[in-house]
């Protein structure tokens, strides 16, 4: 089994949020980068415990700069085979997408891995162009995935639902909370990793479909009202009356 | 023209009138196209909303991702569309990536206002802490509408449905079993929503939850603790790695209010927030607070709910 899984940094989920450069970019200051948890935790972690299972090979892939190999390291810390970084700033989830479809084409992946959306831009969008460019069948938002000689068995989440469906190797699954759980590297993967030989491919050209231009906060919200535990008809009188929600 | 596309099984929800309401705001005519079993007569409301025409594939069907890709593409060659809108749900997750590199079409994911005067179109980034605005750079465009980000409107009377048939082919996925639970409220469609956290202490205690999202006719939630432990299953957790929700109303009870979870509802127009800790960092967030025990306020505010809700009647 020949998986590719695709990762993307992410800030640290307990970073603060700021804008620089009048709110037109975000202010890395200060900011820890972690591996995306669905690309890692899910993705990732399923891939490794197939390869245990059936045997092959688990290759990462990134889109970034020189600076984004501490997450490549930690993948392959936790137990990655190979690890490849496109060299370009990933200026679009199409741009990226294109990026890695490039880079997999004649490569004969058996299984290629997103997670659902990444916590920074939340898109849901690389796994699903990757397939159309590739014309591999895509499954999003998988919860599980298990495997059957060339069978891919899925659960995939619906509206109040899941589905168990089928679908032949090779193909795109985007993977959701519930596939695997999250591994801890030991100090031997972590030694290990710092060493490894990073390969890295030049970009391919190709133009972005869409820009961020500005980044605002939301306004926070005006004083909490405190109402007694004493005085639950008050609450709901408030709530009709005033936020008109009930 | 705009195109949208739209679920109509079993008649129009709420997320469909808002789709063509938004679609109706970018300015050009609106055409739909749609499968499943609601009645042309139904689909014909559509008109109320902005829609120009409907056109409806009976033959395609809602659990076929790649039929349902190729029935939008038939449909935007059809009417020649430069803008195709979807609600983002699962299908839109599912599909309109797809659809982007196939028509070179910039796809902005989760969108929660119409463009602004520069054409930027607003989105939830860093899991809903802070706002993107995005532009396409293409000519063509695909837009996924979060749901509840902007309210139906009609502005019009029915419009013509066509019945068509598309060619679209079947997919290579195959679909084995649905598994859904009868009778509740999916969580991402929720207007109402009752959550709770830890400070439950234990599944056996959830009835008070229950109760209260009965009342009101809320769907439940929990904090990620709660899902980890199995106290509740996963798919009602909310947060930034569970479900994002932005209800109209979101009741938390025994939640402090990590930024994590925060994350996940902080979309929700208005936050109540029981704690017995008055330092929570929930509070902050909040529009109501009430300081005191989720084991005496839930069931009093279960009451009031019941007794303000007898009142209407």
């Amino acid at each position: 089994m020949k998986i590719l899984v695709c990762i993307s940094k992410a800030p640290d989920t307990t970073s603060k949020i700021a804008f620089t450069s009048g709110n037109t970019s975000f202010d890395e200051n200060g900011v820890q980068y972690i591996v995306n948890p669905y690309d890692e935790w899910y993705a990732l972690v399923r891939a490794l415990e197939l390869k245990e299972t059936l045997g092959g090979n688990v290759t990462i892939i990134t889109v970034g700069n020189a600076v984004d190999e501490s997450i490549m390291r930690k993948a392959l810390a936790i137990g990655a085979d190979d690890a490849v970084r496109i060299d370009a700033e990933p200026k679009d989830a199409y741009f990226t997408a294109m990026q890695i479809a490039a880079f997999a084409k004649n490569q004969s992946f058996d299984l290629v891995l997103v997670g659902k959306e990444t916590i920074n831009y939340n898109g849901s969008q690389v796994g699903g162009m990757i397939a159309e460019a590739l014309e591999l069948p895509f499954v999003s938002l998988a919860s599980k995935l298990d495997i059957d000689g060339n069978v891919i068995r899925l659960e995939r989440e619906i509206a109040g639902g899941v589905q168990v469906v089928e679908v032949s190797t090779p193909a795109v699954i985007s993977c959701a909370k519930g596939m695997a759980e999250q591994r801890i590297p030991n100090m031997r993967g972590i030694m290990a990793a710092r060493t490894r030989q990073l390969t890295v491919v030049p970009a391919v050209d190709v133009q972005e479909l869409t820009s961020y231009v500005q980044y605002d906060l939301p306004v926070s919200k005006s004083a909490c009202k405190m109402i007694s535990p004493d005085n639950m008809d008050e609450l709901v009188q408030l709530l009709h009356n005033e936020a008109k929600v009930i | 023209m705009t195109l949208v596309y739209i679920h109509s099984e079993n008649g129009l929800s709420k997320a469909a009138k808002e789709v063509v309401t938004y679609a109706k705001k970018l300015g050009d005519g609106v055409s739909v196209i749609t499968n499943g079993n609601t009645t042309g007569d139904v689909l014909a409301e559509l008109g109320e909303y902005g829609a120009s025409s409907v056109m409806v594939d009976r033959s395609v069907s809602s659990d076929d991702h790649q039929q349902l890709l190729d029935l939008v593409v038939f449909a935007a060659e059809k009417t020649g569309a430069t803008s195709i809108v979807f609600s983002h749900d699962l299908t839109a997750k599912a599909i309109a990536p797809r659809l982007s590199v196939r028509l070179n079409a910039g796809l902005v994911s989760g969108a929660t206002d119409v463009p602004n005067e520069s054409g930027a179109i607003r989105v939830n980034v860093f899991s809903g802490k802070a706002f993107g605005f995005v532009k396409v750079n293409s000519t063509k465009q695909i837009i996924s509408l979060l749901p509840n980000s902007i309210q139906p409107e009609i502005t019009g009377g029915a419009c013509g449905v066509e019945e068509i048939n598309s060619g679209a082919s079947t997919g290579r996925i195959k679909l084995i079993t649905t598994k859904k639970p009868e009778g509740e409220i999916p969580l991402p469609e929720a207007e109402l929503v009752v959550s709770a956290g830890r400070g439950l202490k234990g599944p056996e205690n959830w009835g008070m939850v229950e109760d209260l999202a009965k009342s009101l006719g809320a769907a439940t939630a929990c904090s990620r603790p709660v899902a980890d432990i199995g106290w509740r299953p996963h798919h009602e957790h909310v947060g930034q790695t569970g479900v994002a929700i932005r209800p109209n109303l979101y009741i938390a009870a025994g939640i402090s209010g990590a930024i994590q979870h925060l994350a996940g509802v902080n979309g929700s127009k208005v936050i109540v927030v029981i704690n017995t800790d008055q330092e929570a960092p929930f509070f902050k967030a909040a529009d109501y607070g009430v300081v005191g025990d989720a084991f005496e306020v839930l069931p009093k505010l279960t009451e009031a709910i019941r007794k303000f809700k007898a009142g209407q009647n």
